[in-house]
């Protein structure tokens, strides 16, 4: 029982963790329907951010996650105006073959600057280990993942709700020229919003690390996690994408506990029979794009 | 002259064989009397231009974004992996066309999932396809090997009378006979009123749909195909390397053969036979000059590609052949850009 429980717990920290590593490409993918299979990148920027501020120069883990933030950030909004903006208009296939251009350098970027093996952020001790609530093993730097992360989702579906940028994010969402007609200058919003994405994702990739795993490979190896939470989770809303990265990161840590033979089988078998049963996904809307 | 009519001679004409393209074959077929040191990685070109050409098929004909297709091409290579090892099937071509069928049987199946949906869920069910399949493969490990990958596969001789030699002479030949022969399938399969109803498809999947094309059973049609040609080139890999491992199936060999096709063009069938030469050239310069780094400038490769435009640079590729042939013949320019993909 108390396994079950703890898996859960698991999970559910790990589900949160994609869904902060995610939620940026939801965004990419509803509003300018653009595939960037490139987001991992930003993760992993992110990631090594963190990891050289805290390993090499001895930043205290806390102040560098921002740093994370800031600089998946500022890569974003670079690679954004600089490049990414003229793609908006082309073929998927186009912008699938960008992307993983984009991909691949940075794959043997970092490789080339910090080496291919694994890297470990050092966590401050009061992160580590794990201690028992009524008998269930909760991991410290897990419920403190589940802490960030939920306190993001509520701030993430608070500004989007409440708040003016939120209500223009929307509408260039459900349909772009109509926005832009009312006034709203609907590159400009996707430039904030994708910076904002790729920040996300870094946060996420130096939450990461003790997690997931970070070397120069991340962004090809979780390529597939993100995208399976986009598609399955549709582009309309955060709490799609939100609902599916739980279910992701519970099923992927069910099945790597409980059958563990079965390795990625489950999740790939459970991605592949939504989409043909729900091609927009679980809580897309029903209108093809 | 009425329309009908019209259409038909310009497809007619289109479909009539050029000089440049039996030139293009001789040329093929000198370099292998030209180079009898470099066999095997001519080999190696020869089998990544089958594969492209049967991403062709679906990318560039019907205008399918697959990033699976390594799916095919590992199902082929460890079905001739398996059929050489156990000793079921032990003639090559048997072998291959067994290989062949084996990924087109997976092409039929799968190609159900890849119809329904939009570009984004056919990306996404492709890769989850072949994902699935590597993932499979490391779980049957006592079947395929595991990580190691199959080992001790030994190839008797083709037809039983032409046995592969070490420098990888025969190897080479039985690869460019094959290619060649698939190719002519292929050529006539895209010339055919079938092939002409895939690019009415692909520009338009409604309208098509309104002439009374079935949308559907065509894409259904070509997908397994196109199944069939990258199973043949996996096939082709084990036999002429001996080897069938889990990086068949890898996510890698999908992209790169990505960039195979968009170096060449897409849309007609010398693309990925044009494309798999310069990527491979492009390759080796790269991993000579930086061993690990390779992928990086591949991957610039790429972004400047898609960023320059295809369209612009095979224009561009294109100006000085074509100034030479308008003089010289005093004619309209043979080599024209393909059309656009949507």
């Amino acid at each position: 029982m108390t396994s079950i429980l703890t898996n859960l717990f698991d999970g559910v920290a790990y589900g949160m963790l994609l869904f902060v590593l995610a939620c940026g490409l939801a965004v990419t993918l509803g509003l300018m329907n653009f595939v960037n299979l490139a987001h991992g990148a930003f993760a992993m920027a992110g990631g090594y951010v963190c990891m050289v501020l805290v390993n090499r120069m001895g930043w205290p883990f806390f102040a560098a996650l921002p740093l994370a933030f800031v600089s998946a950030a500022a890569i974003g909004i670079v690679l954004e105006r600089l490049l990414y903006r003229h793609l908006y208009a082309r073929s998927h296939l186009d912008q699938v073959l960008f992307t993983i251009g984009l991909t691949f350098m940075s794959v043997a970027a970092v490789d080339y600057i910090q080496g291919s093996s694994r890297v470990f952020i050092n966590l401050p001790a009061a992160l580590q280990g794990q201690f028992d609530l009524f008998g269930v093993g909760i991991g410290r730097y897990r419920l403190m993942i589940i802490v960030i992360c939920g306190l993001l989702t509520i701030g993430l579906q608070m500004v989007l709700a409440k708040t003016r940028f939120g209500s223009r994010l929307r509408a260039a969402v459900d349909d772009p020229r109509a926005a832009s007609g009312l006034g709203i200058n609907v590159p400009q919003v996707f430039a904030f919003t994708f910076a904002f994405g790729c920040g996300l994702a870094g946060l996420g990739g130096a939450l990461s690390a003790e997690i997931l795993g970070l070397d120069p490979y991340f962004p090809l190896k979780f390529m597939i996690y993100f995208l399976i939470v986009v598609t399955v989770g549709g582009s309309s809303s955060i709490t799609g994408p939100f609902l599916a990265s739980l279910l992701l990161g519970i099923g992927d840590v069910a099945g790597k506990y409980y059958v563990p033979k079965m390795g990625p089988f489950v999740i790939y078998t459970m991605m592949i029979v939504i989409l043909i049963w729900r091609p927009n996904g679980l809580f897309g809307r029903t209108a093809a794009r | 002259m009425t329309a009908s009519s019209d259409v038909g001679y310009h497809a007619q004409r289109q479909a009539r064989w050029h000089y440049g393209e039996a030139a293009f074959w001789l040329v093929v077929l000198a370099c292998g009397f030209l180079f009898p040191t470099r066999y095997l990685i001519m080999t190696d070109i020869l089998r990544l231009a089958l594969f492209a050409m049967s991403l062709d098929l679906i990318l560039g004909y019907a205008g399918i974004v697959s990033l699976g297709h390594a799916a095919f091409f590992g199902v082929g290579a460890y079905a001739a992996g398996l059929l050489a090892l156990h000793g079921i099937i032990n003639e090559p071509v048997l072998a291959l066309i067994a290989a062949g069928l084996a990924a087109m049987v997976l092409g039929f199946a799968t190609s159900f999932l890849v119809i329904r949906g939009v570009d984004l869920t056919r990306l996404m069910v492709t890769l989850g396809i072949a994902l699935l399949l590597e993932a499979l493969a490391e779980r049957f490990s006592n079947i395929t090997g595991g990580t190691d990958g199959l080992q001790g596969i030994e190839m008797q001789p083709i037809l039983g009378e032409i046995p592969f030699d070490m420098f990888g002479k025969a190897g080479f030949f039985y690869s460019l006979t094959v290619l060649f022969v698939l190719f002519l399938l292929a050529r006539r399969i895209v010339h055919s009123p079938f092939g002409l109803s895939l690019r009415a498809i692909k520009n338009n999947p409604l309208r098509a749909a309104a002439i009374g094309i079935p949308v559907n059973r065509r894409l259904i049609a070509i997908y397994t195909l196109a199944a069939f040609y990258a199973g043949i080139a996996g096939a082709l890999f084990t036999q002429t390397t001996a080897i069938a491992s889990l990086d068949v199936f890898a996510f890698d060999r999908s992209a790169d053969l990505m960039l195979v096709l968009v170096i060449g063009g897409t849309g007609y069938l010398y693309g990925g036979l044009i494309g798999a030469v310069i990527f491979r050239i492009l390759q080796e310069v790269f991993s000579t000059i930086t061993p690990q780094y390779w992928q990086f400038w591949i991957g610039l490769v790429l972004v400047v590609i898609v960023l320059v435009g295809r369209q612009r640079l095979l224009r561009w590729v294109l100006y000085v052949p074509n100034l030479v042939i308008k003089q010289v013949a005093g004619r309209k320019a043979v080599v024209a850009a393909p059309e656009s993909d949507a």
